[in-house]
């Protein structure tokens, strides 16, 4: 990295904003989100007892998690698929890979550390852990609501089983999305950036130092936009 | 397209969301002596919970509120429970009627076919077999086709089934009144059998000649519902 003269605007060497999430991408993460959270409303209306006697209704608010459940991956999928997923499918990547660095850090984070010198790509190996987590939610969900929802496919034994996974994934995610919800309120910046799709040159080198020299690099090269 | 430099490295995302796939799969499979551990596990903690919220934990020993209707039906301001059919007298019986017969007082757990069981429900409620008596089964009598005021639900029983001391028309439940959600004011408890023989919002009791399968058996449920015999299911059985 080039040392930067003190007094030099950041344009001098760099864009201020960069651009982080594109307009499918966001799209697609608040569309998965709503759906997410009426999965976790009406579950909540199915499991808890007291919620399920004061609301009733089940078999509506049966229908309601199931066909929900049915169409949380769509936006994901639809996103996937065409050239206009290409800036989804490039971040998929980066979320899957984990360096060295991510291990380094989510071994520090775990142990209640802060990760300093760690420096983080796009996405902090957090990130990449919270996206693969839900991917896996996704897959486990609609494999055990699949059992539970046409029971009659399968051995009346694999209901238990089922049941038993759904809920003790549902709880996890949870935990896990109420995580993630806290982390995007105590980082603004990072918030903003999902519905604006961008972020400062500030917050990204702060928090995804090695992404930003990346983005430098590629914008001295072509001067083209970088993703 | 710019070659980043997070190409590389392990494919951790990809391993995390099949090796939640692989639990998953597992989970299901063999799900219910999982449950039941879990269950053993949890026993100390939700028993010294004055919240109640751990029972809310999977696998905790909470009841879970089925119904096949859109909602907990709500009993006619006169309500009565019928007794018909192959019988020498049929009954109308009010509430006030049933508690006013010898109760029968059962403390035994509730057992559900998708693999939740209750430990230790209290019961009240009047033998099954008393009030055959009381109406008097006409020889041509075999089986009994129960009715809910759900408008839909039905359970059958052979006789000597619905004989046994442990099979009771239940007003009482945990100690309360019989709630709406569990059934109230009137529901049937066949304490050897799997939840779904134990109707809810029971109306109507009819002696038949042969038993007709109940609204789950129609969905490939056993008709002989003994829990741990039954149902492709090994939990320990009610005796």
């Amino acid at each position: 990295m080039t040392a930067v003269p003190a007094g030099v605007p950041a344009e001098a060497h760099g864009p201020a904003r960069l651009a982080r999430f594109d307009r499918v991408e966001r799209l697609a993460h608040w569309l998965t989100a709503l759906a997410f959270l009426v999965l976790v409303v009406t579950g909540a209306m199915l499991y808890v007892p007291a919620l399920a006697a004061a609301v009733g209704r089940r078999a509506l608010v049966e229908r309601a998690h199931v066909d929900t459940g049915l169409a949380l991956p769509l936006p994901l999928v639809v996103s996937l698929l065409g050239s206009w997923g290409r800036g989804l499918r490039a971040d998929l990547r980066r979320l899957n890979r984990w360096s060295q660095l991510d291990r380094l850090w989510l071994g520090r984070v775990a142990r209640g550390q802060r990760p300093r010198g760690l420096a983080a790509g796009k996405f902090n190996a957090g990130q990449k852990l919270n996206t693969a987590f839900t991917g896996g939610v996704m897959v486990v969900m609609l494999m055990t609501g699949a059992v539970m929802r046409w029971s009659y496919f399968w051995p009346l034994s694999w209901r238990t089983g089922a049941t038993f996974v759904h809920d003790a994934v549902a709880l996890a995610f949870t935990a896990v999305a109420l995580g993630h919800v806290a982390m995007a309120l105590s980082h603004p910046g990072a918030l903003r950036s999902m519905f604006t799709g961008e972020v400062s040159r500030q917050w990204a080198e702060r928090h995804a130092p090695l992404w930003l020299e990346e983005a430098d690099g590629a914008s001295r090269a072509d001067g083209a936009g970088f993703r | 397209m710019v070659a980043s430099t997070e190409d590389h490295g392990a494919p951790i995302g990809r391993r995390v969301v099949l090796g939640m796939l692989g639990l998953g799969a597992a989970g299901v499979v063999g799900g219910a002596p999982l449950v039941r551990a879990v269950g053993n596990f949890l026993r100390p903690l939700t028993a010294n919970d004055p919240t109640g919220l751990s029972d809310l934990l999977p696998g905790a020993g909470a009841f879970r509120l089925y119904t096949v209707t859109s909602g907990f039906p709500i009993a006619p301001p006169a309500y009565r429970l019928v007794v018909d059919g192959l019988v020498d007298r049929p009954l109308s019986l009010s509430l006030a009627d049933l508690e006013a017969m010898a109760p029968v007082h059962l403390v035994k757990p509730f057992q559900c076919v998708t693999g939740w069981r209750v430990p230790g429900v209290h019961w009240t409620g009047v033998a099954l077999g008393h009030l055959l008596d009381l109406a008097g089964v006409a020889k041509a009598g075999r089986a009994l086709r129960f009715e809910s005021f759900d408008g839909v639900y039905t359970e059958s029983l052979t006789l000597a089934q619905a004989r046994r001391p442990d099979v009771v028309v239940a007003y009482r439940m945990l100690g309360a009144p019989l709630t709406r959600e569990h059934g109230g004011p009137v529901r049937l408890y066949v304490a050897p059998m799997y939840g779904y023989k134990s109707i809810k919002w029971l109306q109507r009791i009819s002696v038949v000649d042969r038993v007709e399968p109940g609204y789950w058996e129609h969905y490939g449920y056993a008709v002989d519902a003994w829990v741990g015999r039954s149902n492709g299911r090994s939990d320990p059985p009610i005796g």
